[in-house]
């Protein structure tokens, strides 16, 4: 579940970045980027979990599968966090410098 | 348990090289180095921009799976950091799979990102082709 969040998470931010490419100066190529990279390491735990569980693994518990869907919403949230430090820190439009 | 640390050496390596390669760029670029400016293709990204695009895959995937093992114990915030690392066994389950999934997740992020380097550089110059073919016209 949380990989499928993300991977969700992914695609939204790819076609922010594809929309928005060239016009915006708030890089949503990065958090693109870093979605992407937290669902191809969550695709590798995936593959290895499914060696060992086969297709139980299609089947998890509620509790587990409501679990990992709260862990895969806080990803996204964390996500967008380290997204806007980034933004903030390289301050593309001047807004921050401009104020101090 | 702590596969993410395999990609987070690769990350910090990553990070060292892309500065190297970014510090070499704008030295090259700098007509006061008294040395021939390097032309550039203009529609070229720099190859320290694609560096940035595997630190970017690599942070990005670090820090967000290093939180998913915080919200499952597995990393705690007092030595040894991580619970596995306690006793001989499960750090032994630890290192085997910091060699199999850590190793594979370092793999396949630099495998995709050398899918888009290639990927951009076609287009890089199949556009420079195109713009010379106009200029011919």
């Amino acid at each position: 579940m949380t990989l499928l969040i993300t991977v969700f998470a992914a695609c939204v931010a790819t076609a922010v970045w594809y929309k928005t490419y060239g016009k915006s100066e708030m890089k949503p190529g990065v958090l693109a980027l870093m979605y992407w990279g937290a669902s191809v390491m969550w695709f590798v735990d995936a593959v290895v979990e499914y060696a060992e569980l086969k297709s139980e693994y299609f089947t998890p518990a509620p509790a587990d599968m409501l679990n990992d869907s709260f862990l895969g919403f806080s990803v996204v949230a964390l996500g967008l966090v380290i997204w806007l430090v980034i933004v903030m820190v390289k301050d593309p439009k001047g807004v921050i410098r401009k104020k101090n | 348990m702590a596969c993410f640390i395999v990609p987070g050496a690769e990350a910090i390596v990553a990070t060292a090289v892309m500065i190297a390669v970014k510090k070499h760029e704008s030295r090259l670029a700098a007509p006061s180095t008294g040395g021939a400016k390097v032309p550039q293709a203009e529609n070229k990204t720099p190859f320290s921009k694609k560096l940035g695009w595997l630190c970017s895959l690599l942070w990005g995937g670090v820090a967000l799976l290093a939180f998913e093992h915080i919200w499952h114990g597995e990393v705690v915030p007092f030595p040894p950091f991580l619970t596995a690392a306690a006793d001989p066994v499960s750090k032994a389950e630890m290192l085997h799979e910091m060699a199999t999934s850590g190793v594979a997740m370092a793999v396949l992020v630099t495998l995709i990102w050398v899918g888009m380097v290639i990927v951009s550089s076609v287009l890089e110059s199949k556009s420079h082709s195109a713009v010379k073919a106009e200029g011919k016209v």
